[in-house]
Parts: C-alpha cells; sequence; structure tokens
C-alpha cells in the first residue's frame, strides 16, 4: 500500500502547498499503515521532503524540458503509481495539480475527487469532504475505485512537519512524445500570485477608478500580499481579469483576506470563502459583506488605508 | 471545421444553496438554471470562430430533459446544433464518457469543455475527456487562435500565462479571458426564433459505471458577527489581527 504525492516547484524547490500535501499524506499513511510516496520533477534538496514526512522520494530528471508537460507528468506518474501500489494519489489544488489530477485519474484507472478540504473519514472505501457550489456547501462522497486520486484544497489542511524514511530513488522522465509544444512562458514581474499568497488585498468599486490602485498596491506591498479586485473592477478593464476573485475568477484561500470598497456580492463571497479570516473596510454599514467578515471598519477607504499602511510600516520597524 | 462545445447546467451564480431536509440532495425548489459560465465563454468563442472560419459548432450536454431550455439559448446565441445525452450526469467520469462516444462517432476538431463547472468544481471532464482520446488539452484557456490545422494557445498559470500550440484536434477547458465579459452574446429575437428550428437530438447513454457517488451534504457553519473598529481605530484592528486572529 502507498500513498504517492506529486511534488510541485517553485524555482526547482518543494512549493509550500507539496509541504502542505506532504503533511496530509503522513496523516493518511499512518492511519493506513502505508508509505508515503513523494514524487519531484527536480534534482532539488530532498531533506526538506523527509522532515515533511517522505518514506521514498522520487526525483525525475526533466532534463531540459523545464515547462510542467502534462502528457510527460501523467505517463511518469502513472507508471510510479502502479510500480508502488498507490491506493491514493494526493496533488494540490493549484493550476498544476488540477490539470494533472484527471489525467493520471484516467491513466491509472482511479476516481478523481478534487477540492478535498479534509482527511479521509473513511478508507475502504475512501470518503472524503469535498468543498463544492464555490464552498457555498459540501459533498462527502465515497469512491468508488482501488485507487483514488485526491486534489487538496490550498491551505486546508496545513503544514505539520514530521519525518519519514527518506529513501531517495530516482526515476526516469516519461519519453512520451507531446502534443502539444510550449512555446513561450510569460511570469508576472516581482509579483506574489494569489494562489501562493498567505494574504490577499482586494479592491473593489469602491476605490472609484485604477488611478487609486497606488492604495492596494501600498498596502499589499507593506504586509508582503499578493493584489486582487472584485468582478466589476476587472470587466471595468481597471485590473486585468488575472486578478480577478470570486465564483467565475480565481477562488482565494489565504490565512487573512482585505477587502477595501468591496460590497460582497455573493459570487464574490463565494471564491473567498475558503480564507481563514477576511477583514472588510467599506464606507457602507448595509454591504452584505459586513455579515461574511471577521473583522470590518465602516469608513472611507481614502482615509482608512493610508493610516493602515502607516500604523503597518511603524510596527514594522519596531 | 467542427466544434464542439460541452455545456454544464449549473444553478445560478446568485443561488443561495441549500440541500433536502435528509441531506441527501441539492434542493432544486426554486432555482434558477443558466448555462455554467466558463463554458459560456467557450461558446462565445466557438461562436467568434464561427463567424470567422466559418466554423459548424455543435453544443452538448449530458442532462435530463429539463437542460433543454439551456440548449435552446445555446442555439439561439449562435450554435447550429445541439445534442442531449439523455442521463442524470452522475460524475465526472461518466460524463467524460459520455461525451468521449459522441466525439467518436463525430469527429471534432475542437473540443471546448469549460474550465470547471460552478456547481461541483470538479474541473475534470475536460482532462478526462482528452486523455481518454489522446488529445492535447490546455485548461484554464485565455487565449485560442486558429491557423491553419494549429491552434495556438495560452494557459493562465500561477503568476503568468504558459503560450502553447499543438496540431487539431484539441481539447481546451475554458474560462474567463477566453473572451471578456463584455463579448458575451445576449440572444436577440431572431436568434430565439431561428433557435427553434435547429436541431436538437436526444441521444441514449453509454451504460457506465460512475466512478464516484455523494453521500450526503454539508452547508458551512454559520459564522460569527463581526467585530467592527471605528475609522480612527486602526490600531484596535491591527490589534485584533496580531493577537486574536494570528495573522500577521
Amino acid at each position: 500500500m502507498a500513498v504517492v504525492i506529486f511534488i510541485e516547484t517553485q524555482n526547482g524547490k518543494a512549493s509550500k502547498t507539496g509541504l502542505e500535501l506532504l503533511s496530509y499524506g503522513r496523516s493518511i499513511a499512518e492511519a493506513t499503515s502505508a508509505s508515503l510516496i513523494a514524487v519531484i520533477f527536480s534534482d532539488s534538496d530532498t531533506q526538506e521532503l523527509t522532515d515533511h514526512g517522505a518514506d521514498v522520494i522520487y526525483t525525475v530528471d526533466t532534463a531540459t524540458d523545464s515547462n510542467f508537460n502534462l502528457e510527460r507528468y501523467s505517463a511518469t506518474l502513472s507508471e510510479i503509481c502502479a510500480l508502488e501500489k498507490a491506493t491514493i494519489v494526493v496533488v494540490s489544488s493549484s493550476s498544476e495539480g488540477r490539470y494533472l489530477g484527471p489525467s493520471l485519474a484516467v491513466k491509472t484507472g482511479a476516481t478523481y475527487l478534487s477540492n478535498a478540504v479534509a482527511l479521509p473519514t473513511t478508507y475502504n472505501p475512501l470518503t472524503v469532504k469535498q468543498s463544492c457550489f464555490t464552498n457555498k456547501g459540501f459533498a462527502i462522497s465515497e469512491s468508488m475505485s482501488s485507487c483514488t486520486v485526491l486534489s487538496l484544497s490550498s491551505n486546508a489542511f496545513g503544514i505539520h512537519p514530521q519525518p519519514g524514511r527518506g529513501e531517495v530513488k530516482t526515476y526516469p522522465y516519461a519519453s512520451t512524445k507531446s502534443k502539444l509544444e510550449v512555446t513561450k512562458v510569460e511570469h508576472a514581474q516581482e509579483s506574489i500570485s494569489i494562489a501562493d499568497a498567505d494574504i490577499v488585498v482586494s479592491g473593489g468599486r469602491g476605490l472609484k477608478g485604477p488611478e487609486h490602485w497606488h492604495l492596494i498596491e501600498d498596502l499589499a506591498s507593506t504586509l508582503g500580499a499578493a493584489t486582487a479586485c472584485s468582478k466589476p473592477v476587472s470587466d471595468l478593464g481597471w485590473r486585468p481579469h488575472s486578478e480577478h476573485v470570486g465564483q467565475t475568477g480565481k477562488p482565494v484561500a489565504s490565512n487573512l483576506y482585505i477587502a477595501i470598497g468591496i460590497s460582497g456580492a455573493i459570487q464574490h463571497l463565494a471564491g473567498i470563502n475558503a480564507s481563514k479570516v477576511k477583514v472588510v473596510i467599506n464606507n457602507d454599514p448595509e454591504a452584505p459583506f459586513f455579515k461574511a467578515a471577521d473583522y470590518g471598519i465602516v469608513g472611507d477607504a481614502f482615509e482608512v488605508v493610508p493610516r493602515l499602511i502607516e500604523k503597518l510600516k511603524a510596527l514594522k520597524k519596531a | 471545421m467542427k466544434i464542439l462545445v460541452c455545456i454544464s447546467c449549473v444553478p445560478d451564480t446568485t443561488t443561495k444553496i441549500n440541500f433536502t431536509a435528509d441531506q441527501k440532495e441539492f434542493d432544486t425548489q426554486g432555482v434558477q438554471y443558466i448555462i455554467n459560465p466558463n463554458d459560456e465563454f467557450g461558446l462565445t468563442r466557438a461562436i467568434r470562430l464561427q463567424q470567422s472560419h466559418g466554423a459548424h459548432v455543435t453544443v452538448v450536454t449530458v442532462g435530463e430533459v429539463s437542460c433543454e431550455q439551456i440548449l435552446r439559448k445555446c442555439l439561439a446565441i449562435g450554435a447550429d446544433a445541439a445534442v442531449r445525452i439523455d442521463a442524470h450526469p452522475n460524475d465526472g467520469y461518466f460524463v467524460a464518457k459520455q461525451l468521449e462516444a459522441i466525439c467518436i462517432k463525430q469527429p471534432f476538431d475542437l473540443i471546448i469543455t469549460g474550465r470547471e463547472s460552478i456547481d461541483y468544481n470538479g474541473g475534470m471532464v475536460g482532462g478526462m475527456l482528452a486523455t481518454l482520446m489522446q488529445l492535447p488539452y490546455v485548461t484554464q484557456c485565455v487565449g485560442l487562435e486558429i491557423n491553419g490545422d494549429q491552434a495556438l494557445m495560452q494557459r493562465e498559470i500561477d503568476g503568468g500565462n504558459e503560450h502553447s500550440k499543438a496540431n487539431l484536434p484539441v481539447v481546451i477547458g475554458a474560462q474567463k479571458g477566453l473572451v471578456e465579459e463584455k463579448d458575451l452574446i445576449i440572444p436577440n429575437m431572431r436568434g430565439i426564433m431561428q433557435a427553434r428550428q435547429k436541431p436538437l437530438l436526444v441521444e441514449a447513454p453509454l451504460t457506465i459505471e460512475a466512478k464516484s457517488q455523494i453521500e450526503f451534504y454539508e452547508k458551512p457553519k454559520p459564522r460569527g458577527p463581526v467585530t467592527l473598529f471605528d475609522p480612527s481605530d486602526v490600531d484596535g484592528l491591527l490589534n485584533a489581527l496580531q493577537n486574536q486572529a494570528k495573522v500577521l
């Protein structure tokens, strides 16, 4: 029996979500007396993976192919799953994880269950709680196959380091000829992505125009946060749609979500509901967001936000 | 060029989600259904290709008879033909297998699904269909151009965009950005009238075992009331975030 984890990398190192998957996988491995197998498509430092729970680490050398490649990654992983007789495979809910999961499930004949928010409640058969209706509900689902691919909602489990055996092996990169050729990868300059951020600062129409976005950007840079926006703001073209969070935009599951000048339409609230702590700053006391937030200030963003930035800078210096 | 757009019928985005008293089913009472927004971005791109490349656009859904109004809307928006596979969409794998059967019967150059449906958020049908058919697949697709027999695509990745190309046929998972919100087509009277004359075929499903089933549902726990601070008291807010919520 084995639990196989796909470790995503960032600049060749295991990503934060990768370490969270290991913590999640470690708990499953303990509960089912299985080995925890980590697969990383990089020759990076494996000690960190051992410290976070991996019993066996497969490093796959992708040589010149530095981009995520769906066909070759899923082919390699499905071979490792067969070799290790995997019963549970865990991927993240990032762009890569959710791209990979369905394909891997078909290749291994497994069931795919997305957006798991907790450990499985039973293992034979496997049942697990998933978020659905964009966080407006949860489904408790049963897998009807002997192997299940789970995607874990980001920030749903947390990182709890607990060492594993840490046996390192290498595995060859599948030579599958890819039908898709990646021609160019563009990365936004020096910005923190919404998916990775611990804190997200988000602006709405209450900011009155794109020329006031320095307030959002300054607050975000003071906090080391990612910037986001509401749907009307991206529809008006004030901000790129890659920043739009909500039901039809990106989901947010940060530790802290700060909404400035966002009234809190039901579609927006659904998209950010998985965030742990929500703060709202809005001059309308009737804004629905106040019913969904933990902390709030009824006030003018143009006064409150500069004050907040100033106090945070003072706090940082202290 | 032949395009297949896979449509999911989902509760309107403003729907308050409730479950039946025994928690076994989604409570459909009073729920308005719409074209899954991600699918609608894909459909709109398909209609643009119909106009620019003379493509023939078929829409398909796996669903019960109540979904036909959604397919009629797709026809009114401009799709040429519709197919309903007469089955309850049990799970993503079940739906992908039904779609595979349609694609084998009638080959398409471009198959468009949504990145995910906004009800079950599985995000799996496109990836499973592409893998079953061994076709190239790009999800979170925010750019698609057709150049001869090649598709030029852009995938939104965390913190950027990945450009790629592949020979047709390809499968994409559409989302906002593939077209903008303002590009969405609102059916006009002519479109609605024409839609009545367009073919809507009903096909029997394949017998496929679903790979998962939902045992029961839960609603999120109700949250406590918001703690408010005076606009002059940002110290109070920061103190609470630092010492109470411990997120700073």
